[in-house]
């Protein structure tokens, strides 16, 4: 180990077409990663901008979630019946089988002091933890379909609902012309015309929204979507006081204390040629729906520091013998949830360049 | 082969098959996080389990460096070139192994499951606190462009010895030295 490397050959000729080519390699490498990072494209959907568009919407609140920033925290169990257990291979569908759940009801919008009447739209969105550390977290929300089926209409829908600084609403120009041209938002819109904003958490159907495929023993894969159907009766007259902005999660805690909720996992397969990539379609109503068994939830607690707080709701986090599908708004759901999940916790570790929490108005 | 003035040809193996798999690692890690497109959860579900494996393999490659020599830099080398070619494989090795970890311990610390893929699933190595995500999940951010600009800086090092000063220094890994 001590001799010299060998003499250095002949000196290089063309010196200067040599450091060009270093330099070029060099450059092109940067280049490239600056490009697959997004700085080089600066008209990319990044998550990043997703967030910023929906939270524009509700404010932005440190420390909160960026969208459905006011909820509060659940906790239950879900008891399987067994009738899942021939479509997928998820142990939680065994017959018999108890799963603790960590929920969170919640409402859209990025203002965490929205009032309760202010959105006809309530969503659930649970944590099951399995024996073997293996997750399934979804974010249901009541309604019927989602108004847009892509990112990039999603976005757009964001930017067309703006409120103008002028006039603190959306400019109405703005949001005809986006629904004008997005025509598959004609049935959510139908659907919210005739929703109102129930007086209880308690009393919604939540439903996957997206589709989804269950991977059975024998590998065939099932394309399903799901709805938590409530065992509790929907509310005659009687809703909240007027002037009250908080009853929801008032009126859970109370229910909560008289006694456990449930609710039942129905799963519906799609039929041949239902659209399994687009949100905007609902399946008609006669698909096969199998009663998977009974969400249980039986304490809730704020979602200031109940166990709901920290958890991220992407709905990508699946056990084995759950898939997702092609539907792109899952892989946007995932990576914007992430990125807003960055932020609200390092928003509460005080991470340098970040707001900290409590400082934003009302 | 074993001369002196090359590397071991496990060593070059582990070298070339570990360049590939942390430059593929690098893009799709920058490209995951700055995509809402479906390739944002296909290119996660490599990134995890090839992160794993760079990981594995750089606790092999650094055992069989302790154990194994590079071979000397030439002599005539500036001092300052020989301590910054030191410090970078000493830091790009400190980054392959501590990389995959902040990972595999942001994961954990924010509860999520450390799955690899055909239900492997890995143990969470930190207990769940959304605090330390958040310092982990910055630090994995801004060590990985600091292991990409170190890959810039070694791979125009390797150039310059292979093109300007054509000392040996980039044969002794790609193997490929012709006799003077």
């Amino acid at each position: 180990m001590t001799d010299e490397t060998g003499p250095r050959s002949r000196p290089p000729t063309h010196t200067a077409w040599r450091w060009a080519l270093i330099g070029l390699a060099v450059a092109g490498s940067a280049a490239a990663f600056g490009y697959v990072a997004g700085w080089l494209a600066p008209d990319r959907l990044t998550p990043h901008r997703l967030v910023n568009a929906v939270a524009a919407n509700g404010g932005e609140h440190a420390g909160f979630r960026r969208n459905h920033a006011k909820g509060v925290c659940v906790a239950g169990r879900f008891e399987a019946n067994g009738a899942l257990a021939g479509f997928s291979t998820a142990p939680l569908f065994a017959a018999g089988t108890s799963t603790p759940v960590v929920g969170r009801f919640a409402l859209p919008g990025s203002n965490p002091y929205a009032a309760d009447s202010s959105v006809p739209i309530r969503s659930l969105a649970l944590r099951f933890d399995l024996p073997d550390g293996e997750q399934w977290r979804t974010g249901m929300n009541a309604m019927a379909v989602f108004p847009v089926s892509t990112p990039q209409a999603f976005y757009a829908l964001q930017m067309a609902t703006h409120a103008d600084p002028a006039t603190g609403k959306p400019d109405p120009a703005k949001t005809k012309a986006f629904f004008t041209s997005h025509p598959e938002t004609a049935r959510f819109l139908a659907w919210v015309k005739t929703a109102k904003p129930s007086a209880s958490y308690a009393t919604e159907t939540y439903r996957s929204i997206n589709a989804f495929y269950l991977r059975d023993a024998a590998g065939d894969r099932h394309a399903v979507r799901w709805a938590m159907v409530p065992e509790q009766p929907a509310e005659g007259d009687g809703g909240p006081a007027a002037g009250d902005t908080d009853y929801l999660a008032a009126d859970i805690g109370k229910r909560l204390t008289a006694g456990p909720l449930r609710w039942h996992l129905q799963m519906v397969f799609a039929a041949p040629g239902d659209a399994v990539d687009d949100a905007t379609i609902a399946w008609p109503d006669d698909r096969r729906t199998v009663d998977a068994g009974t969400l249980v939830l039986t304490s809730s607690q704020p979602q200031a520091d109940g166990p709901c707080r920290d958890v991220n709701y992407d709905p990508t986090i699946l056990p084995r013998g759950i898939e997702t599908s092609d539907d792109p708004l899952l892989a946007a759901r995932s990576a914007t949830y992430a990125d807003s999940y960055l932020r609200r916790t390092s928003e509460e570790a005080h991470v340098p360049g970040t707001k900290h929490p409590g400082e934003d108005k009302r | 082969m074993s001369r002196s003035d090359t590397f071991h040809p496990f060593a070059r193996v582990l070298h070339w098959l570990m360049a590939l798999m942390i430059l593929t690692m690098l893009f799709v890690g920058a490209g995951m996080v700055s995509t809402v497109e479906t390739k944002h959860d296909w290119l996660l579900a490599i990134h995890k389990p090839l992160g794993i494996t760079i990981f594995v393999l750089a606790l092999i490659r650094l055992g069989f460096r302790l154990t194994h020599p590079a071979p000397p830099l030439p002599a005539d080398m500036p001092l300052w070139q020989k301590l910054a070619a030191h410090a970078s494989h000493w830091l790009l090795y400190a980054l392959m192994i501590a990389l995959p970890l902040i990972g595999w311990g942001m994961l954990s610390a924010g509860n999520y499951p450390v799955t690899l893929g055909g239900g492997l699933l890995l143990p969470p190595i930190l207990p769940s606190d959304p605090l330390v995500f958040a310092w982990l999940r910055e630090a994995h951010r801004y060590l990985a462009w600091l292991f990409f600009l170190t890959f810039l800086a070694h791979m125009g090092a390797a150039l310059m010895h292979g093109l300007i000063r054509r000392d040996g220094v980039l044969q002794s890994m790609t193997g490929g030295r012709t006799p003077d």
